[in-house]
């Protein structure tokens, strides 16, 4: 689930922002915390300091509305102690701290032990000593002046104003996490992550109709740098409107964005009934966090999240078959935490396990989930996936999804030879409304462009789109994938799941790709 | 099974009146700037997670933030800390004073306002207050024995929080208040994962919460939603108990006066400016925000330092006031107006079992999930039904039907009410807030497709 994006933490001159973690440091309090869960009775500990820094630019026509600098800094202890977890966590990251906090983890496992329950069965996990891990980025976004930065997202609105926009909003957002993770595996691992989002929407009114539209910028959150937003042109994919792979062209999208929010004005609304769907990666992501990420969370699957984010239809037992067939054989979706430049991409997760890649779909067959250290053995993995994440020092990690996205196509296939074969279709690009039941059947998304397609070609705009679905039957009507030229990633920085709920930044990749014969709904209502 | 432990070494509690009063005098003598508001916060309290009829998680969590604005002209910077001692509190107001000076001008800037008087708020329990994680578990347990008895799964989560806000600024405002509130959710599922209940429950007094009953209600949903049938989409009479009509209607609680005058609401009005005094919703619904209601006490005092009093946003149907900011006030030439810090809707004396009689063809709804804005404009919603859904003929549940995905608006339900049953509190299940609303009756709702989702 999304819910809004919030700020938090503690205001920080930039410049603090360059200091990085001592390593050194670190490792003597994780060495004290370690030692001190140890000697009250942990079978197993692990220590988390995390500093995480923000940074907000949020403006609105030609005003800043706000420039926010945040920090929180802390530390978050995990133990097995009588079988069972214990966690606890202070911002007191002395030595003092370590070992109260420690022994705090340590009674607290103790105490839920006395309740019952089956003890905790962890994949083993070898040690990798000292080492470490940082976002590949060629420009640390708190290394630009903020007047650079919001001078860029003035201009960005200045051009929407030039160009008849009644309202723009844009918002710039880094992320800076500095995790320093110690087990009593013997694993001491420091990471540097980085991730940045620029966002506008662009609003126009029609007063006489009482009509408006809008159109959200095409870019995505990524882990990557400042360089996220110098744009190349060997990073554009061309067509119908301009789209990006991992350089984003702010200047370039506001301009076409406000054009488009006009033509939306005017659009022809959708005659509802069946239509072949050309999904666009900038929309296609969304369907795939929905509809393959979350139902292939293992919690999930077990009932974990019963009570909140649901449950989900892919059980244990349609795994077990090894023939449950989830979409066409076109359709191989990948969980992957060592994509460059994706929001999931880390060294190692929450409980220092290093990342990888592997099938969730292969040739349309359902054939594994997403597991952490203590579920790996319910689906006979001998080691864990490294799926685990905490959004902060101060909460307890647990299974997020890593990266999950549609593989491009083998065969050679690019957009416009997709659409010359469509008769009567739909082209989508860019992320709209979302809402998916809670075991992850029924869907229905929206979306930012809609173009009407008929007899192989793009015929005009169509508006008040949106389909309907059952999961299984929608990747069953997967036709084609575009091969890898078209590839890129969507994602979201606000994922949310738990009680209390954290937050969680993932990204989906995919090329563009054909359903057939999908129910498509028109969402035009009047009211009074 | 996972327990959360969190202590901040900043935990000084909730400060009573005096202790903010005191601190934040401190916070503002350092302050060089040409206007200075500081404001404090901090919350105590716990939760406890329970799923697969076992704890999962619980925590005890206690916090406590500063924030300070300062201003120079119409340039104002913000920034916050959680460390209280003297250097640290001089520190956040340079700090807010070095942004200040950095920041272009805002020409939506408005100085800040001087002294006022506000009412005491009644948002405080000292029974909830007095919460442990020892009276936690114990609700829990009561919950668990409902569903190891019925044979059933349980998944629930139960939170407790106080909570205290202080501001003062340099022209002499002052306000405080404090508060409590509790929350409580479970979902009961079958073994054969063929039926799900839920039941939801929020109070800012501990005492009135009942986790076994309300546990039972849920059990029972699930005792007789086996063997749902499916049912054609459509448009039907629905029944929305409390808990489906609260989420469904949280959307439009917002009576913003720009959004509308800018033309991009679903109060703007065709040919600019906004629907204020229009008829918008049937006669029968009456909708206010009144800080001082026993059930769903409020806040009496906005962010911005202006009172809160009982307000009337919607009567008999007719947009009775919208909330306009300060700025927007000024710029349209009206009175400031703040947003509602509760909401209730008023109801009739119609109980589920009256509206059931009446209903010669319909379907009751326990629970709305997922609900997404479709389309701003008309307020177009989406999501689906959860956790009991049941078909109604000729005055009796017939029996259990699979869930449906509904397209459907707030404005136009809101315009095809039949009888409207006596308002509770209850609690959307998204955002967790609390609110006073009636079930209701209404006409033609929109369902647009079947869901095997249990």
């Amino acid at each position: 689930m999304f819910p809004g994006l919030t700020a938090s933490g503690n205001p920080i001159d930039p410049s603090q922002a360059l200091a990085p973690m001592d390593a050194k440091i670190n490792k003597q309090l994780a060495d004290v915390a370690l030692n001190a869960a140890k000697s009250k009775g942990a079978s197993y500990a692990d220590v988390r300091i995390g500093r995480y820094f923000n940074q907000f630019i949020i403006t609105r026509e030609n005003k800043v509305l706000n420039v926010a600098n945040t920090e929180s800094f802390g530390v978050g202890i995990r133990v097995i102690a009588n079988g069972c977890w214990g966690f606890a966590a202070t911002n007191d990251v002395t030595q003092a701290g370590m070992v109260k906090t420690a022994e705090k983890a340590v009674a607290v496992a103790k105490a839920n032990a006395k309740i019952g329950g089956a003890p905790v069965e962890l994949a083993p996990q070898q040690g990798y000593g000292e080492v470490s891990w940082k976002t590949p980025l060629e420009k640390n976004g708190f290394e630009v002046p903020v007047k650079e930065k919001v001078d860029l997202l003035l201009s960005t609105n200045g051009i929407a104003m030039q160009g008849g926009a009644n309202f723009v909003n844009s918002n710039l957002f880094l992320v800076n996490e500095q995790k320093y993770f110690a087990s009593t595996d013997g694993s001491y691992i420091d990471q540097d992550v980085h991730r940045i989002y620029p966002s506008f929407v662009v609003t126009k009114i029609d007063p006489g109709a009482g009509a408006f539209e809008t159109r959200r910028s095409l870019s995505s959150p990524v882990g990557m740098g400042y360089e996220y937003l110098t744009p190349l042109d060997s990073e554009k994919v061309t067509g119908v409107t301009t789209r990006y792979k991992k350089r984003y062209d702010i200047l370039e999208d506001i301009k076409a964005a406000t054009q488009q929010a006009g033509q939306k004005l005017a659009a022809k609304s959708v005659e509802p009934g069946k239509y072949d769907m050309v999904l666009d990666p900038s929309h296609l992501w969304l369907t795939i966090h929905e509809s393959v990420g979350h139902p292939t969370e293992l919690d999930r699957v077990l009932g974990y999240e019963a009570n909140f984010a649901g449950t989900s239809f892919l059980t244990l037992d349609k795994w077990k078959s090894g023939n449950f067939n989830f979409g066409s054989p076109q359709v191989n979706i990948v969980a992957d935490k060592t994509q460059i430049g994706s929001l999931g991409a880390v060294g190692y997760d929450d409980e220092g396990v290093k990342c990888k890649k592997w099938d969730l779909i292969k040739d349309g067959i359902l054939v594994n989930y997403q597991a952490i250290r203590d579920q790996a053995h319910i689906i006979g993995l001998k080691e864990s996936q490294g799926c685990c994440y905490s959004q902060s020092w101060q909460d307890v990690q647990f299974q997020r999804m890593p990266n999950v996205s549609l593989q491009p196509g083998k065969t050679p296939l690019s957009v416009d030879d997709m659409i010359k074969n469509v008769e009567k279709g739909i082209y989508i690009i860019g992320d709209g409304s979302f809402s998916i039941d809670q075991q992850r059947y029924n869907f229905q998304f929206g979306g930012q462009l809609f173009y009407e397609i008929k007899d192989g070609k793009i015929v005009g705009m169509l508006n008040d789109v949106a389909y309907q679905a059952n999961t299984r039957e929608f990747w069953n009507s997967c036709a084609q994938v575009c091969d890898e030229r078209d590839y890129r990633l969507g994602g979201a920085f606000n994922d949310g799941k738990g009680q209390p709920s954290q937050s969680s930044a993932v990204s989906h990749g995919a090329s563009t790709a054909l359903f057939k014969g999908v129910n498509v709904i028109n969402t035009k209502r009047k009211i009074g | 099974m996972l327990l959360i432990q969190k202590e901040r070494s900043d935990n000084m509690a909730i400060l009573n009146k005096e202790e903010a009063q005191s601190l934040l005098k401190k916070v503002l003598s350092y302050s060089k700037a040409e206007e200075c508001e500081a404001s404090i916060n901090g919350s105590e309290g716990g939760n406890i997670r329970y799923a697969l009829n076992a704890v999962s998680t619980a925590g005890d969590i206690s916090t406590m933030g500063l924030r300070v604005t300062s201003v120079f002209g119409q340039k104002a910077g913000t920034a916050t800390i959680n460390e209280f001692d003297d250097a640290a509190l001089e520190r956040v107001v340079r700090r807010a004073e070095e942004l200040a000076q950095l920041a272009p001008p805002n020409p939506e800037y408005m100085p800040m306002l001087g002294p006022r008087t506000f009412a005491e708020s009644i948002t405080f329990n000292a029974a909830t207050a007095a919460m442990t994680p020892d009276s936690r578990a114990e609700m829990v347990a009561k919950s668990l024995e409902v569903t190891k008895q019925a044979n059933l799964t349980a998944a629930g989560f139960l939170e407790n929080a106080t909570t205290f806000n202080a501001i003062m600024n340099s022209k002499g405002l002052f306000a405080y208040e404090k508060g409590t509130d509790v929350t409580f959710s479970v979902t009961t599922r079958n073994e054969a994962g063929t039926a799900s209940g839920y039941a939801a429950r929020g109070f800012t007094d501990i005492t009135k919460l009942d986790t076994h009953s309300a546990t039972k209600i849920a059990a029972n949903k699930v005792l007789t939603s086996v063997g749902a049938k499916a049912m054609e989409p459509g448009k039907y009479t629905v029944i929305l108990e409390p808990v489906a009509a609260t989420y469904m209607l949280e959307s439009m609680f917002r009576f913003d006066a720009r959004q509308a005058d800018e033309g991009r609401s679903f109060l703007s009005k065709k040919g600019g400016g906004t629907r204020l005094g229009e008829q918008l919703l049937d006669p029968k619904v009456t909708i206010y925000s009144d800080p001082f209601n026993q059930d769903l006490p409020g806040s009496t005092w906005s962010g911005d330092g202006l009172p809160l009093e009982k307000t009337m946003w919607i009567d008999k149907g007719v947009v009775k006031n919208l909330s306009y900011s300060r700025y927007w006030a000024q710029k349209k030439g009206v009175n400031p107006m703040p947003g509602p810090s509760n909401i209730i809707m008023e109801g009739g004396d119609a109980t589920i079992e009256d509206m059931i009689k009446s209903t010669e063809r319909g379907i009751l709804v326990s629970r709305l999930w997922y609900i997404r804005m479709v389309d701003p404009q008309s307020l177009l919603l989406t999501g689906l039904t959860r956790d009991g859904l049941f078909y109604i003929e000729n005055g009796k549940i017939k029996f259990p039907i699979k869930n449906f995905r509904f397209n459907e608006s707030p404005v136009i339900m809101l315009n095809n009410v039949d009888a409207l049953g006596k308002p509770e509190r209850s609690i959307s299940v998204e955002s967790y807030r609390s609110y006073l609303v009636p079930p209701m009756k209404l006409r033609d709702f929109t369902f647009s497709s079947l869901s095997d989702a249990v």
